[in-house]
Formats: structure tokens, C-alpha cells, sequence
């Protein structure tokens, strides 16, 4: 026998069932309760950088729509900053980066505008790095200095809850118009399929003079998204 | 400015993706492995809320949506705990959201259809931000039990969606609360969902008889953790010496 560890383990996930809008998003579900619900504004109204739109659906292993999902983004202002103390910088007053995005029941369409964020400065180097720290890394190998990071493309972090999804699912949405940073990116590359690697990119176009990003998102099978443990 | 990471989630506790007695994971499970990521900037900051964002009725499901002076029907219960993480500290200052079914097992959604009365006083959701101490409760009335069709007649055993933010998207975390002595916990594909009975015991909610108002409502305690950080024990040596 040993000693025990005293650690706590965390809470198991459930399914967030088919009822998740009564608790997050109320509204749709049908009713009126809160003075304001919370999600419905990423970025506020003086984000600065480039207002943009995306859409997409999520699709399930039989091809059809999943029409009961709801999506939450996480993302960093034009400059790459979060609102998090966590993260060096500041974000204009009242970008929260933050939201919460559902579907058209009908159709399984969903949509969110936001700005698009920049370039994120990585934490420590991702991926298949050194074992050993280099030899004039010091104390910033760990992340705390500027040693060795790498910037990561523009991107928004997105966690998926649905009926049927036991656990949230975290993927990543990068911009297919950020080509040069995408070639660099660190998480990207270390997607060991170059051919998975697209299923995280959304494609730009126009609509009515907006910019309208697309990103499908499939939860299994051929062109499956590619899905991270964080 | 604290950058370290939080332990990575241990994927024995929670339920795979893939849980064919729980039919609808099976078209909605992917199948290739998760790739799995050393935890950037963006993973370990997460939104930060503030008590603007919510009012003080919110966390009284009895209330907030009734009439004037009604309430909602049903067995009154307080469901209170604290909000910790895997190093057994608080989370202060953390959004917990709940949602659930009124007492006669009916969600007031415009998807539900279960012949069971919607109760014109109660909405079913709440929110709260823990207190300094992690410590956040709801007012409520206990949810019952409902059908469902996945074999053709399966019960949902009574209990109460909840969603907690922590301090990092790595965190973020939505499970159920189910309660002490309900005969169907067991019997329930999604709470089978879970590999272990340690991981399903955890998800019960005590009878607390301490924490009642007497005369008033009935108290069970749910307590939540959430993934843990990096001590800081390590900030000023190198990983792997």
C-alpha cells in the first residue's frame, strides 16, 4: 500500500439533452425569463477590426443536420488579446469574446457575427517540442517569457453540446484567407493527416456586401472535424 | 501573470462519445481519436462574468418566473454545494447555469411534448455566480421523472442540468444532478453513459436534512469539481527535472 494522493477528480460529464436552450439560451426554448441572456454579443460595439459572419451546420454519421445543437466561441479581439487576465493586453470595453450560438430548429442552420480575431501568441511551443528545455531557455520554457513561442493563426475555439454528445466536443475554426499564418500554425501542423487539416478551416465569401465565413462541422465519418482533448 | 496549464482531463471518468445503449451518441460520436493539445493561451482563459450579467431572483426557480405572489408547484428543495477543482480549492466567482423539468417531469420547451402539464409558474432554468468561497445554491422544486424513447420505454431518472464555467475553457463542463435514493439512477442509459459507479456516485446529490428550511424546503448538496491547475510549486523549475 501506498499513500493516497488527495485529489479531487472532476464532476463527470452528462449530455446536455435536447432541452440545453431552456438553461442557456431560453429564448429559444420558447420563454422570456432572464433580464438578459448571455452569449448573444461576441464582441461588442467598439471592437475594432473587421466585422465578419459565420455559418454553418453540424452534421451527424447518417449526412443529416443536427438541429438541436448549441455551439459556444471563445475567441481573441483583432489585436489577439483575450478578455481574460490571463492574457497580455487589453480588449475594448465590452468585447467579451464570448458567445453563445444555436441552430434554426428547421433547418440546423446557425450563424454568429463577431470581429475577426488576430493572431494569438502560443504559450509554449505545441506539438513534438524538445524534451529538454534548450540551454538559455531559463525559466521561460515554461511559457512565462517570450522564449520560444510561436504565434498562432487567427482562429476561434468552438465547444460543442448536443443531445447525444456525452462531452463537449472542442474544435477549432482558422480563416482560409489567413494562408500563410495557417502554414505555420502550430496546432494546425500537428494534425499528422495534411487532409484532415481543411475540415478547420472556413471559407471566406460575400453576401450583400458582408463577409460570410462558411464552416460545416462534421461529427463522424468522411470529412469528420478534426476534434482535440484540451 | 500566471500561465500554467491544468491537468489533463482524465478520460476513464467521463463517458466516451461512442455509448451504443444510449442511442443518439451513436450518428453523433466522432470516430477518429481526439487529437490532443498542449494547452495555449487560448485554452486556458475563458470568459469571466460578473454579477451585472445576472439578478439576484435568478437562482429561485420557484420565483422567477411566477406570477406575483404564486410560486411553482412541487416538492421545494434548495440544491446548494460548492464549486472546487481537483486540488480541492474554490472556484470563486463562476457561473453555474441549471435547467430542468417541473415536478410533474415536463421541460417548458417547444420541443417537449410529454402529455404532463406545464406549470404556468415555473420556467425551469437559473443562474448564480459562486461566492467567494465556491459556494453557490438554487431554490427550486425537485424535477420528476419523465419517458423518453430510446428503447421504447425508458425513464429519465429525476435531476437537474448543470453548467459551469471555471476560469478556462479547458474547464468548461455540463453534467446532471441526480438525487439521493431515486430507484431509476441505475437504470438509466445516459447516467450508464459514465464508466464507473465512483463517477455515477459522484453525480447523486446527498439528502442534507443541516441544510433544509424548516417548514419551508428540502436540501440536498451537489457538490462540483472541475479540472485542476499546475501548482505553483513548479513556476521556477523546469518541466521534467
Amino acid at each position: 500500500m501506498v499513500q493516497k494522493l488527495d485529489y479531487l477528480k472532476e464532476t463527470p460529464s452528462q449530455t446536455a439533452g435536447p432541452y440545453v436552450h431552456i438553461g442557456l439560451a431560453p429564448g429559444a426554448a420558447g420563454f422570456d425569463i432572464y433580464r438578459q441572456e448571455l452569449g448573444w454579443d461576441i464582441a461588442g460595439p467598439n471592437a475594432k477590426g473587421e466585422r465578419i459572419r459565420i455559418e454553418g451546420i453540424v452534421i451527424d454519421g447518417t449526412g443529416n443536420p443536427v438541429k438541436d445543437v448549441l455551439i459556444e466561441t471563445w475567441q481573441a479581439n483583432a489585436e489577439g488579446v483575450y478578455a481574460h487576465p490571463e492574457s497580455a493586453g487589453e480588449v475594448e470595453k465590452g468585447f467579451r469574446g464570448w458567445g453563445r450560438v444555436i441552430t434554426d430548429f428547421e433547418t440546423g442552420e446557425w450563424g454568429f457575427d463577431t470581429v475577426k480575431p488576430g493572431p494569438v501568441k502560443a504559450r509554449k511551443p505545441l506539438g513534438s517540442g524538445p524534451l529538454h528545455p534548450p540551454a538559455n531557455a531559463g525559466d521561460d520554457w515554461l511559457g512565462r517569457g517570450d522564449e520560444g513561442h510561436e504565434d498562432m493563426a487567427p482562429h476561434i475555439n468552438l465547444w460543442i453540446v448536443a443531445r447525444g454528445i456525452n462531452i463537449g466536443l472542442n474544435t477549432r475554426l482558422y480563416f482560409d484567407d489567413e494562408e500563410e499564418a495557417n502554414a505555420k500554425d502550430p496546432v494546425l501542423n500537428l494534425i499528422e493527416w495534411h487532409n484532415r487539416r481543411p475540415t478547420l478551416i472556413a471559407k471566406r465569401g460575400e453576401r450583400d456586401g458582408k463577409v460570410v465565413y462558411r464552416f460545416d462541422i462534421r461529427l463522424q465519418g468522411e470529412g469528420e472535424t478534426v476534434f482535440f482533448d484540451v | 501573470m500566471s500561465q500554467a496549464e491544468f491537468y489533463q482531463r482524465d478520460r476513464e471518468r467521463h463517458p466516451p462519445a461512442l455509448t451504443p445503449d444510449y442511442k443518439t451518441s451513436v450518428m453523433r460520436s466522432p470516430r477518429a481519436a481526439l487529437i490532443s493539445l498542449q494547452q495555449s493561451v487560448s485554452e486556458i482563459t475563458g470568459p469571466v462574468f460578473g454579477h451585472n450579467d445576472i439578478d439576484p431572483i435568478d437562482n429561485d426557480l420557484i420565483h422567477n418566473y411566477a406570477k406575483g405572489g404564486e410560486s411553482a408547484i412541487g416538492e421545494r428543495i434548495i440544491v446548494h454545494g460548492r464549486v472546487l477543482d481537483e486540488n480541492g480549492r474554490p472556484v470563486p466567482n463562476t457561473l453555474v447555469e441549471a435547467w430542468q423539468a417541473n415536478a410533474g417531469g415536463r421541460y417548458r420547451h417547444k420541443k417537449d411534448t410529454y402529455l404532463a402539464p406545464i406549470d404556468p409558474n415555473f420556467g425551469g432554468c437559473g443562474r448564480t455566480m459562486t461566492d467567494e468561497n465556491g459556494y453557490y445554491f438554487f431554490r427550486t422544486v425537485k424535477p420528476g421523472a419523465y419517458p423518453w424513447r430510446n428503447w421504447v420505454n425508458n425513464w429519465r431518472p429525476a435531476h437537474i442540468h448543470m453548467s459551469v464555467f471555471g476560469t478556462s475553457f479547458t474547464q468548461r463542463l455540463i453534467t446532471q444532478c441526480y438525487f439521493e435514493g431515486d430507484p431509476l439512477i441505475a437504470k438509466c442509459p445516459i447516467v450508464k453513459t459514465i464508466p464507473t459507479q465512483d463517477g455515477i456516485d459522484s453525480l447523486v446529490a446527498a439528502l442534507d436534512l443541516n441544510a433544509t428550511v424548516p417548514l419551508d424546503s428540502i436540501a440536498y448538496k451537489f457538490d462540483i469539481v472541475l479540472r485542476g491547475r499546475r501548482s505553483t510549486l513548479f513556476e521556477n523549475r523546469l518541466e521534467g527535472n
